[in-house]
């Protein structure tokens, strides 16, 4: 029934730039196992004719108007980097292009 | 992973590859719309600001943040839904396109997938004949979507970076968020060796309408409007790229071209693309799907990131966002509002100011459209403000590599300006070389033409006892010439007004000079 390996949580936190040791991997394969086989029951559901469903309100047209808010200073925004340059987030280069 | 701007892809001559091969083209292009501000929050869009600074907690993704439409860049979407006679959907969601790219921080960027808000129109293009004419060229199209911005990376490091040894990447969120329209067109099939001309035409039709839409500034080199341009071949068939059996040839793998920022690069790309993908066919080889990264600077693509990692954008619906349902009666009142197509537009306006089609592509062609309407409004002739437009502002605007709206709104040189120096012109105050040399002034900073011509002294002599005693003074001079005057000979006068220009200093009015000289020798 398990299909999730240490190698894919491995990934998963590499992707998700969270540090776990091997104790921690060893946990997570077993917790993450338990919590998908759980979510997994939904595939049991009956949902033929059945459009997806990707809000629970009954609500549509919910626009603001175009007027400028104040949002963060760049000291605010750049708070949680883990690195900064040049007034930008520094991350690890993965592209060459935009 | 590296990227180069040299490339050792063969290519093969352009009129062979169409001899031998028949393009089909896709284009996608991303319009930035003019919005106060972004897609789903209330930072502001301007250009050019300092690196996150029109940030906030929705565009940076942060957790509990929660994104709200922006009502006004839903109305732009359907006005250019409807200026692209596309369906306006009755209802539509956004999806989430998930990717693990820095420059969104949300890990998807909030587009529409399945669900586009307008989708199946046309867009008519004018294209050459070959016969010193235009014909149309009718360009179908899929869909237009509404998205955000992505932000902009810096890559520093490596062959290209401005750090050696450094490795990462510097990202600025102020454009993440802002509101775009994405319109993707059906395979372009049946244009044949004309692929590239149609392609810069589509692109150069389609920002002429985002302008008379009034819904964004459209400039390709700030890219706020932006072109990926799909490629592929397939073989010859049939008698012509419009026959049914060429037609039926199943499509080429294609190649998307990205990093296309002028309409210049538009057509050199897709020509660059024909021509190398000829190349590797003739040769045996087979078309890698994948991005190719245009090089203004050489002319060439080299190979981008493979698709086959990013094809899989695992797109579900948006659950943050509700439904954009835009009731029949709001599309209908968002129809009242759109403009006269840009083309018939430019056909009315050439009936009523009576250009040739020469001087209406010159005029087209040098971006003069609205500067010469306005200056007509202002009261000047049709031909004065072409001339006037057309002479010494685009010469100044072309050796400044700057289109002549750009360079005439830096310079604050305004069509009323050239109005008022083709008033002083009809009102008989400047003759033709002093209105050049008054415009020279003008274009060099000196003031507004009448305050440059009084500066510079600039007046015809319109005191007509002055101009009668440089006449009399001149036949008493010229006996001889004076003579052949009284003998019938009316051409000789030319002799005695060039001494008459000279005796005023160049301030005289010829024509008067010349009917001076008549009425008293004849
Ligand atoms: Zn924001």
């Amino acid at each position: 029934m398990s299909s999730l390996t240490r190698d894919d949580v491995a990934h998963l936190a590499m992707l998700a730039r969270i540090d776990l040791d091997d104790a921690e991997l060893d946990r997570m394969v077993g917790e993450l196992d338990v919590i998908l086989g759980a979510v997994a029951k939904v595939q049991q559901a009956p949902i033929d004719g059945v459009a997806p469903m990707s809000h629970p309100l009954p609500l549509t047209n919910v626009t603001r108007p175009d007027v400028l808010r104040a949002g963060l200073t760049p000291a605010e925004a750049l708070s949680g980097a883990p690195e900064v340059h040049e007034q930008r987030f520094s991350v690890p280069r993965i592209l060459t292009e935009d | 992973m590296t990227t180069t701007s040299t490339s050792t892809d063969e290519v093969m001559d352009y009129d062979e590859a169409i001899a031998r091969f028949d393009p089909v083209m896709g284009l996608e292009v991303h319009v930035e719309l003019n919005t106060a501000t972004k897609m789903f929050c209330g930072c502001a869009t301007a250009f050019g600001a300092p690196p996150n600074s029109q940030v906030c907690p929705v565009c940076l993704g942060l957790p509990g943040a929660l994104p709200v439409v922006n009502a006004t860049a839903v109305e732009s979407a359907i006005r250019i839904g409807l200026a692209l006679h596309c369906e306006i959907a009755p209802w539509c969601r956004f999806a989430r396109k998930n990717y693990f790219y820095p420059d969104m921080p949300k890990n998807f960027q909030t587009s529409q997938y399945d669900e586009p808000i307008s989708f199946d129109g046309w867009l008519d293009v004018e294209v050459e004949d070959g016969a010193g004419g235009t014909e149309i060229f009718r360009v179908e199209i899929e869909r237009a979507h509404m998205e955000e911005d992505t932000g902009k990376s810096l890559h520093i490091g490596g062959a290209t970076g401005r750090i050696q040894g450094a490795d990462y990447s510097l990202v600025d969120y102020n454009r993440a968020g802002i509101p775009l329209i994405e319109i993707v067109t059906k395979p372009i099939a049946g244009a044949g060796e004309r692929a590239p001309e149609v392609a810069r035409a589509y692109v150069s039709a389609l920002r002429d309408l985002m302008r008379a839409l009034d819904v964004s500034d459209v400039k390709m080199e700030q890219g706020s409007m932006r072109c990926d341009a799909n490629v592929s071949l397939r073989v010859r068939a049939g008698d012509g790229p419009t026959s049914a059996a060429q037609l039926d040839v199943p499509l080429g793998t294609r190649t998307e071209t990205k990093n296309v920022n002028s309409l210049r690069s538009v057509e050199r790309a897709v020509r660059y693309e024909i021509a190398r993908h000829a190349a590797v066919l003739a040769g045996g080889g087979s078309i890698l799907q994948e991005t190719r990264h245009w090089h203004e600077d050489t002319g060439v693509t080299t190979s981008g990131r493979e698709k086959s990692d990013a094809e899989d954008y695992r797109y579900f619906p948006e659950p943050d966002l509700v439904p954009v349902a835009p009731s029949r009666e709001r599309v209908e009142a968002l129809r009242q509002t759109l403009p006269e197509p840009p083309a018939e537009r430019r056909r009315r306006l050439q009936t009523d100011w009576g250009y040739s089609d020469l001087e209406m592509r010159d005029v087209v062609n040098a971006g003069a459209l609205e500067l010469i309407e306005q200056t007509v409004a202002l009261g000047a002739s049709a031909q004065a403000a072409r001339k006037w437009w057309l002479g010494e502002p685009s010469r100044r605007a072309n050796g400044a590599a700057q289109d002549l709206v750009a360079y005439a709104a830096q310079l604050g040189f305004a069509p009323a300006d050239v109005a008022a120096l083709e008033g002083m012109v009809v009102a008989g105050r400047l003759n033709d070389s002093m209105a050049r040399q008054v415009l020279d002034g003008v274009l060099d900073g000196e003031g507004h033409p009448v305050q440059v011509a009084d500066a510079r002294g600039l007046e015809l002599v319109q005191d007509d006892a002055a101009l009668e005693a440089a006449v009399e003074q001149v036949i008493a001079a010229n006996p001889d010439v004076a003579d052949k005057i009284r003998g019938g000979k009316a051409q000789a006068a030319g002799a005695l007004i060039g001494q008459v220009m000279k005796a005023t200093k160049g301030q005289a009015d010829a024509g008067k000079a010349r009917e001076l000289i008549l009425a008293k020798l004849q």
